[in-house]
């Protein structure tokens, strides 16, 4: 068994975590976790759809926003993918997807204010980073023969026209449709820093103590993402996409001194702008490095680390839910709800709701991306495990799962993990902004105090960061011949 | 285009010749058959035949090249993309002109398959398929014919219809063929190829299919 190199990297990782556990903080800090968490469920099961009215508006806001968003990115991110080949285009594109939408979020609402614009360009920037790299896979996986066959002088549109996109058309389709779903749910969250979807009315209810408003704001989300194929049909598509602009809502006009402002002044590190010098830059980077980003990077690491272990470990757990190779339909369907319910509520949501409920700590976020993404990778696997045929006389119940599916969908569950790596520490740095000192604590301490300068700074490290990881998993992937397909 | 030279033609892959040294000569009017036992190099020889004439020829290639997701109409119609400007095939893409419409089912009527003109490519039979890279090398309507076993998919009567075509519409070809006898009914010379050489290059009308036997 340790001879396999998959066993041995699972274990190295394993060993991470465990040391990782060590310096972690985790702890269940409020006095009475289990009443809170039973007041939640409570909620839940209890839930009121019609104590506010800003409910079916929040509803309304978070579809628009995630449509403009996802429409605007896929556009930009189709027409970087034409020039992904140029090596900047690609660095950019790296760039831009290593930055979580909450922390465009915040940059814009420095400048842009409360305006719709800057809600829509949190999720459309990433997202085109994200759309250029998978449009152009796509692109470059089509096959080159008709393209070949064409008669010379035929211009470059038409033969990209003819002979490229039809092949990729559906496989474009199904990944954006895909991404409009990753959208409402960074949509949903945008409310958390005063955009006006769903986040900001469940963080309202929340801190009120309104547990039966929260339940039906997340029921609803739930339904509103399990009947997405039922409202969302391909000839409804330019309907929402020319409609959803008219539903973003007024928000704050944008005042445009705070624009140029942002630019000349605010972002400009305040050694430069006191004309401090170079000397008093070197001082500044060095005191923000030690004081700030270093602890930054070291909590989110470690809490990376966990939180990817803990991932595999629900995944594990979590795919014979829904597997066909264990128990009957009923059960299955009960798996399959449980798993969307996982997979549909942002880390986000669930870390803030933990939090609440558990008091600050690490663990509520640890918690929060494990049930999340392991209910991701655990329905991704749990699907393949559907597709192995066993043989008649093949052993049933732990036996079944340990020596039949588990070898078997080992390497591409591994493959999913180490693809979601990069997801994970993008989260973990964002989690910050809840009050876990990872880099978004300190990335939102900046703002607070006005120090955009140091934010920038921050950001930056935070990309950086988020890059080298997912330079890391492909190398890894690439190592271990993990193949995979994008998930979000 | 009034035949054309062909010398020192060599191919390698990783480093083993597969093709060549070898000279070939095409005048204005033959009409070669290339044949031999599969894996001697006569699929190279066409994709080099066609690198050396800059791709101004009608190709059929084994693999037939057909964008799967379109239908015929648009599979057909790619062999005259370079005559229309961007505008106008970006909206035959969309919705086609009733002129090229009408072309393209009068050249699919001829290879009994009018019917099918709006059906994606990819839900076709592989014979269906073959005769679509026909129609499409037959609609491009260059001189000169280039086709690696355009008719291997296609039962009897179908393969003689389409050779037929061939021989109708185009007064130059190398045709890449394992059918001795059509190669014999169809060609007026016959060009065999044996481990990347030049082996037979004989007018059509002085062999027999005994004559070409030991090529196999």
């Amino acid at each position: 068994m340790l001879s396999s190199p998959t066993v041995r990297t699972s274990l190295i990782f394993t060993a991470i975590a465990v040391v990782s556990l060590v310096f972690a903080d985790i702890a269940v800090t409020s006095a009475n976790p289990w009443k809170d968490l039973g007041r939640f469920f409570l909620g839940i099961i209890t839930p009121d759809f019609f104590s506010t009215e800003g409910l079916a508006t929040a509803l309304l806001r978070t579809v628009a926003f995630a449509f403009v968003g996802v429409a605007l990115g896929s556009v930009g991110g189709f027409l970087l993918a034409l020039a992904y080949r140029a090596y900047p285009v690609r660095i950019f594109c790296a760039f831009i997807r290593a930055i979580h939408e909450l922390f465009w979020a915040l940059i814009f609402l420095q400048f842009f204010g409360f305006h719709p614009l800057t809600g829509v360009l949190a999720i459309a920037i990433p997202y085109a980073g994200i759309f250029a790299k998978v449009y152009s896979e796509i692109l470059e996986e089509a096959d080159p023969e008709p393209g070949r066959l064409l008669p010379p002088g035929t211009g470059v549109i038409s033969a990209f026209l003819f002979a490229r996109i039809p092949d990729c058309w559906v496989q474009m389709r199904t990944y954006t449709a895909y991404r409009l779903e990753c959208g409402l749910r960074s949509s949903a969250i945008l409310g958390f820093v005063g955009l006006p979807t769903l986040g900001f009315y469940l963080e309202s209810a929340f801190s009120q103590g309104h547990y039966s408003d929260a339940g039906a704001m997340l029921i609803l989300f739930y339904v509103l993402i399990a009947t997405l194929p039922l409202w969302v049909k391909p000839k409804l598509l330019p309907v929402y996409i020319l409609g959803a602009p008219f539903f973003l809502g007024e928000g704050m006009p944008i005042v445009w001194g705070n624009v140029t402002r942002f630019f000349t002044q605010d972002i400009v590190p305040s050694p430069l702008k006191n004309e401090e010098g170079w000397a008093g830059m070197g001082s500044w980077l060095g005191e923000l490095f030690v004081d700030q980003a270093l602890p930054g990077i070291w909590n989110t690491v470690i809490l990376t680390q966990i939180a990817l272990v803990a991932t595999g470990i629900i995944a594990l757990l979590a795919f014979p839910l829904i597997s066909t190779h264990f128990g009957g339909p009923a059960r299955r369907t009960g798996g399959h709800v449980f798993l969307v319910i996982l997979r549909s509520t942002p880390e986000y949501i669930l870390a803030y709701i933990l939090l609440q409920l558990w008091g600050p700590s690490m663990l509520p976020a640890v918690v929060a991306l494990a049930l999340h993404n392991g209910g991701i990778i655990g329905h991704l696997i749990g699907r393949q495990s559907s597709s192995i045929a066993l043989r008649p006389d093949a052993p049933s119940g732990l036996d079944r799962y340990t020596y039949e599916l588990v070898p078997r969908i080992y390497r591409s569950f591994l493959a999913f993990l180490f693809y979601r790596w990069e997801i994970i520490m993008r989260e973990t740095a964002i989690l910050g902004i809840l009050g876990i000192y990872t880099l978004g604590f300190y990335v939102d301490s900046a703002i607070q105090n006005i120090q955009f300068d140091k934010a920038m700074v921050l950001i930056l490290i935070t990309a950086s960061l988020n890059i080298g990881v997912d330079i890391l998993g492909r190398f890894i992937r690439r190592k271990l011949a993990l193949q995979t397909m994008p998930t979000c | 285009m009034s035949g054309f030279d062909l010398t020192g033609l060599t191919a390698s892959f990783g480093g083993e010749r597969v093709i060549g040294p070898l000279s070939l000569s095409i005048r204005e009017g033959d009409r070669v058959a290339l044949v031999g036992r599969s894996g001697a190099g006569k699929s190279t020889l066409i994709s080099l035949i066609h690198q050396q004439v800059k791709g101004q020829s009608s190709l059929v290639p084994q693999n037939l090249g057909l964008v799967n997701a379109l239908p015929v109409f648009h599979n057909v119609y790619m062999g005259r993309l370079d005559e229309h400007a961007t505008w106008y095939n970006t909206l035959t893409l969309i919705r086609p002109f009733a002129k090229d419409t009408r072309d393209v089912k009068a050249l699919l009527a001829e290879l009994a398959m009018p019917e099918k003109i709006w059906i994606p490519a990819a839900s076709l039979s592989g014979g269906q398929r073959q005769r679509i890279a026909v129609a499409r090398a037959l609609y491009r309507n260059s001189d000169l014919l280039l086709a690696d076993e355009p008719i291997s998919a296609l039962d009897g009567p179908m393969a003689h219809l389409v050779m037929k075509l061939l021989k109708e519409r185009f007064r130059t070809s190398v045709i890449a063929l394992h059918d001795v006898e059509l190669a014999l009914a169809y060609c007026t010379r016959i060009v065999g190829i044996q481990d990347g050489q030049i082996a037979l290059d004989e007018p059509s009308d002085k062999l027999t299919p005994a004559d070409i036997m030991p090529l196999y």
